[in-house]
């Protein structure tokens, strides 16, 4: 599914990451840990497509080069992304927008375009399926959510829009129990042969709701250390200073 | 050179020209030219010595110099007050007498003449330079009682209702682009809506400048009786050409007692290039006079085109109760100008306005919002509420908004919100990020950012405007 090799990224004279290499395949889910300022969001970024970094090295999706592949067409490619502060749009109704978004996503691989009753239905399908109220998608998107709401709303977002490839930047960060466990719902109901996921966290504590095929521990720019579940609880213990 | 001009074509996609024989009347400014438009639309001597009184006064009037935007100086005597094709100079009878090639232009341009009559609901006066070359559902519209043709008909036809109202709301005098238009304007339409009927359809006027050199002096006047309404809607287009090309336009409302006018206007004359060559000066004086107690006028406006913009469609409230409402979208790109926003003049007591106004600039363009809230006196317990947004992409453009508010007496209320924001870059990325591309991000912020307006539209037109919105600001980001 996503191949990615001694890959490097600087952006303002700084380098983040400094040669990463890992291949994700399909129906595998990857966690990435590692503390702040490791280089977790940036290489969520990088991997989306986002604009103004220097990059070098190799990033393959689904067997294609992803260079030059602007952000919009790796969506369309099947790669979605939940932020870690994900963006007020004003004015922006969020069905409107998710509606906007799947139908783009549909058009792009030539389907049939959703009208408004069958997205509506959909939207009630997944988000009574998590436990989201839908009444945040009738709000500007984003606008005045809570923290958990956002994140919630990232999650629904990549349920309705059904993505190969979900990375997940820090969706955990901030949540109360509750709102960890609808989280957790949401990727663990999607999981399949076919589906992957890289899942960013900084905590090991949403790693006791879902289960990781592996674990890396990213440290300044370079996956330090690679294993299976156990890392995580390993890592909780030990701190990530120890590893260096 | 070729695949430039295509490139050109997919920005304005209504920069055609129709190569069409036309009559035009000789290249100045003087009393003959007023008489020979006059003349050839067969008016009354009162209409002619109108026009004349109103150029006399015009020769010692001087263009006004404060709005923000400035335009090099306009040659008057090198412009052609009068332009028509030959074929309409036999009025046609019917549509099937009008000239093939203005049904085509129409068609290329959205208006399809003959379908329309059996399709939407919605009745089209088309004007073509200076004369109009057809109205639709005439007949269905007679029924009722509503008339709606072209002024220069009206004015033959109805002058009673014509002397009584032209120039009622904007007198002759009143500034200098008025009063150029009060001496030559060609066409335009006119509607008079019967006492308590409710016009059954949109009636629309598509307004065409095709000739080159040509300045289009519209003139439309509007008339609600006693309990009717009627909604009305106005569409723009021009050729791309290098030269600036003049269009002032009067527009007179007036809505009696319990009646109802809802104008919009979708204006997306040429903008001129990226350059800022060629492109509309669109000097528009439009007012409504909200006559009759319970009255009530609306403007929505989406001003997407021109190189240079000036308007201040105005209401003044007259009647006791009276409503004033101004729902405006200004977009402006490159080099475009827009200095525009409203008056609202609250004479009767317990009037009521309403001004939203959403600016949107982009490239190196400049965006006014210029409005007046006036309360009279004896206005007592009236109220006001504006509110203006402003929306800029890029570090190039400038957003500006005046209000000035003038409230006389104690037991009225003036409300005043304001806000500026900036499309960035996160933005865009987060709807990239979910499959959209660069124009169908931005089209989604920005029509968010004027949903207000945009529902304010007739539902047959809202479609057309989302779209707009989106195609004139195609390419200023990113
Ligand atoms: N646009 C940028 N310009 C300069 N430095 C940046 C930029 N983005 C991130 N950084 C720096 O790169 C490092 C990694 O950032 P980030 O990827 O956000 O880390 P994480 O998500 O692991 O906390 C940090 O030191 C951060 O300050
Ligand atoms: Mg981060």
């Amino acid at each position: 599914m996503l191949e990615i090799k001694n890959l490097k990224a600087s952006i303002n004279n700084k380098t983040i990451l400094k040669g990463l290499s890992l291949s994700i395949k399909p129906g595998e889910l990857h966690a990435i840990m590692g503390p702040n300022g490791s280089g977790k969001s940036t290489l969520a970024n990088v991997l989306s497509g986002k604009d103004g970094y220097n990059i070098s090295g190799e990033l393959n999706f689904k067997g294609e080069s992803l260079k030059d592949v602007p952000v919009e067409k790796r969506a369309q490619k099947g790669i979605f992304l939940a932020f870690q502060y994900p963006l007020e749009i004003p004015g922006v109704n969020t069905n409107n927008f998710l509606k906007t978004s799947l139908n783009s996503l549909r058009k792009s691989k030539g389907e049939k375009e959703l009208d408004s009753l069958a997205f509506l239905k959909l939207v009630k399908e997944k988000s009574s399926e998590l436990g989201i109220d839908e009444k945040i998608l009738s709000r500007q998107l984003n606008v005045g959510f809570s923290g958990g709401e956002k994140k919630k709303n990232e999650i629904l977002q990549m349920k309705i829009l059904d993505p190969n490839l979900s990375i997940l930047d820090e969706t955990d960060s901030g949540l109360d129990i509750d709102a960890l466990k609808i989280i957790a719902k949401g990727v663990n109901s999607s999981r399949d042969s076919k589906k992957s996921f890289l899942v960013i966290t900084h905590y090991q504590r949403l790693l006791d709701y879902i289960k990781p095929d592996f674990v890396h521990v990213l440290s300044d720019g370079k996956i330090i250390k690679t294993g299976c579940g156990e890392l995580a609880e390993e890592l909780e213990k030990t701190g990530y200073k120890k590893l260096n | 050179m070729k695949q430039q001009e295509l490139e050109k074509a997919k920005e304005y996609k209504y920069g055609f020209t129709t190569d069409i024989e036309s009559i035009r009347a000789p290249k100045g400014l003087n009393e003959d030219i007023i008489k020979f438009i006059s003349e050839i639309k067969k008016e009354p001597k009162w209409m002619l010595d109108w026009r004349l009184k109103a150029f006399s006064r015009l020769k010692n009037m001087k263009e006004p110099n404060w709005q923000k935007p400035k335009y090099p100086k306009i040659n008057y005597q090198d412009l052609y007050y009068y332009s028509a094709p030959k074929s309409s100079n036999e009025k046609p009878k019917s549509l099937d007498d009008v000239d093939p090639k203005l049904i085509e232009t129409y068609k290329k341009l959205g208006i399809p003449l003959k379908e329309q009559e059996k399709l939407a609901g919605v009745a089209v006066d088309a004007v073509f330079d200076s004369v109009s070359v057809a109205t639709t559902f005439k007949d269905k519209l007679t029924e009722k009682g509503i008339i709606f043709c072209p002024i220069s008909e009206a004015i033959q036809k109805h002058p009673e209702l014509v002397k009584k109202y032209l120039g009622s709301v904007i007198p002759i005098t009143d500034h200098y682009f008025a009063t150029l238009n009060s001496a030559v304007f060609t066409d335009g339409s006119f509607v008079y809506i019967p006492k308590n009927v409710r016009c059954p359809m949109e009636l629309s006027t598509y307004f065409r400048i095709n000739a080159s050199e040509t300045g289009q002096f519209e003139r439309t006047l509007i008339i609600a009786d006693e309990g009717s309404y009627v909604s009305y809607l106005e569409g723009c287009t021009a050729p791309m050409r290098d030269e600036n090309q003049l269009h002032a336009a009067n527009v007179e409302l007036i809505a009696l007692d319990d009646a109802e006018i809802k104008y919009s206007t979708v204006q997306n004359w040429y903008p001129g290039d990226e350059n800022g060559k060629g492109g509309i000066y669109n000097f528009v004086t439009k007012r409504g006079a909200c006559r009759g107690k319970n009255s009530k006028i609306s403007w929505t406006q989406v001003e997407t085109g021109s190189a240079i913009t000036w308007k201040y469609p105005s209401c003044i409230l007259q009647g006791d109760n009276s409503v004033g409402e101004f729902y405006s979208i200004a977009i402006t790109n490159n080099h475009q100008k827009a200095d525009t926003g409203t008056k609202m003049i609250h004479l009767g007591k317990n009037t009521k306005s309403k001004i939203i106004s959403k600016g949107i600039s982009a490239g190196k363009a400049d965006n006014t919002y210029r409005g007046l809230v006036d309360i009279n006196k004896k206005a007592l317990n009236s109220r006001n509420y504006t509110q203006c947004d402003s929306l800029l992409m890029g570090n190039k453009c400038g957003a500006h908004t005046i209000p000035y508010i003038k409230n006389k007496n104690s037991s009225s209320i003036v409300e005043h919100e304001a806000t500026t924001s900036k499309i960035n870059e996160e933005q865009l990325y987060y709807c990239n990020q979910r499959g959209l591309n660069q124009e169908e991000a931005v089209g989604l912020i920005v029509n968010g950012f004027c949903k207000e307006v945009l529902q304010q539209l007739p539902m047959e037109f809202a479609v057309e405007a989302q779209k707009l919105v989106g195609i004139s600001l195609e390419g200023s980001v990113g």
